[in-house]
C-alpha cells in the first residue's frame, strides 16, 4: 500500500523525534542553571514545534517558525546575554527557599493535568473534513481579504514595538 | 492507541501543548532573571500556537484561518521579545543587574 517501504515507521519515528525535541528542549529551557543553555533549550523546542506545525499541515508555519524563533527571538536574547550577565545566582540571598520551588512544581502540575484532561475528556466534535489544503497561498488570500485589518494592525504593532525598543535602549544610554 | 497512527490523534498535541504551558509556567515562578522568565514566556507562547494549530487542523472546516492566527501570535511574541529585551538592557544599565530580586526600587 505505501509507496515506500516502511513509511509509516519512519513517519512515526520522525513524529517521535520532533515530540521528544519539544519536550526535552522545555525541560532543559526551565531547568538548565547556565541561561546560554536554556536559549539553546528554547531553539530545541521550537525545532520540536516547527516539526509539530508540519504534521499539523502546515510546511509554511514550520519555515516561519523557525526563521522567526531561532533565526530572531534567540539570536536576540543571546546579545541580550552578552550585554548583560544574566546567570542564576548562585549565592542563597537570591535563591528561592525549597518551599517556593515546590509551591511553583505544584501549580505548574496542576495547570498540567487540568488543561489535559480538558483536552483529551472534552466532547470535541468529530474530526471535520476540511473545506481546502490550506496552502500559502490561500493563507495568503485570507490575509489580504478576511484578515486585513489584523494585518495592518499587526504592522503597526511591529512597527511601534521597533520603535519603542530603540527609544527605551538610547535612554538608557544617555543617563550614564 | 496505534503507535503508527500518533500523528493524527489531536489528543497528542492538546497534551503536548498543556505539557509546554505548564513547563513555561513554572520557569516563570522559578527564574531569578528577566531573560529565563522570558524564554519561559516563549515557551507559554509556543503551546499557544500548537493549540490553536491542533484545533485548527482536526476541528475547523477553514484551515487558512487557525494559520493565520499563529502567524499573529509568532508577530505578536517577536514584537514582545524585542521590547522585553531592550527594556532588559536599559534596567541592567541602570542596576548593574537583571536580578529581580534586585528590581525593587521605583523612581518618581
Amino acid at each position: 500500500m505505501s509507496p515506500f517501504p516502511a513509511a509509516d515507521l519512519i513517519i512515526a519515528l520522525v513524529f517521535l523525534f520532533f515530540l521528544g525535541a519539544a519536550v526535552s528542549g522545555a525541560l532543559l529551557a526551565v531547568f538548565t542553571k547556565w541561561i546560554i543553555r536554556s536559549v539553546c533549550g528554547l531553539a530545541l523546542a521550537s525545532v520540536g514545534l516547527a516539526g509539530m506545525f508540519y504534521f499539523l499541515g502546515s510546511p509554511f508555519l514550520a519555515m516561519i517558525h523557525i526563521l522567526i524563533y531561532i533565526g530572531a527571538v534567540c539570536i536576540t536574547i543571546i546579545f541580550a546575554i552578552m550585554l548583560a550577565e544574566p546567570d542564576e545566582p548562585a549565592d542563597a540571598d537570591g535563591g528561592h527557599t525549597v518551599s517556593w520551588t515546590l509551591g511553583a512544581a505544584v501549580a505548574a502540575g496542576g495547570v498540567f493535568l487540568g488543561l489535559a484532561w480538558i483536552g483529551v475528556s472534552s466532547d470535541w466534535p468529530a474530526p471535520v473534513a476540511q473545506a481546502n489544503s490550506g496552502s500559502v497561498e490561500q493563507i495568503g488570500v485570507a490575509l489580504l481579504t478576511t484578515h486585513s485589518l489584523a494585518f495592518i494592525t499587526i504592522a503597526l504593532v511591529l512597527l511601534v514595538s521597533i520603535l519603542g525598543a530603540i527609544a527605551i535602549a538610547r535612554k538608557g544610554r544617555h543617563m550614564e | 492507541m496505534n503507535l503508527f497512527e500518533l500523528h493524527q490523534n489531536p489528543s497528542v498535541y492538546l497534551v503536548l501543548a498543556a505539557l509546554l504551558f505548564a513547563i513555561g509556567l513554572f520557569g516563570l515562578l522559578r527564574r531569578h532573571t528577566l531573560v529565563g522568565m522570558l524564554i519561559s514566556g516563549e515557551l507559554i507562547f509556543g503551546a499557544a500556537m500548537l493549540n490553536l494549530l491542533a484545533v485548527s487542523r482536526f476541528f475547523v472546516t477553514e484551515p487558512a484561518t487557525g494559520q493565520v492566527f499563529v502567524l499573529f501570535i509568532i508577530g505578536l511574541s517577536a514584537a514582545e521579545a524585542a521590547i522585553a529585551l531592550s527594556i532588559i538592557i536599559a534596567v541592567y544599565r541602570n542596576y548593574r543587574s537583571i536580578r529581580t530580586a534586585e528590581l525593587s526600587e521605583m523612581e518618581g
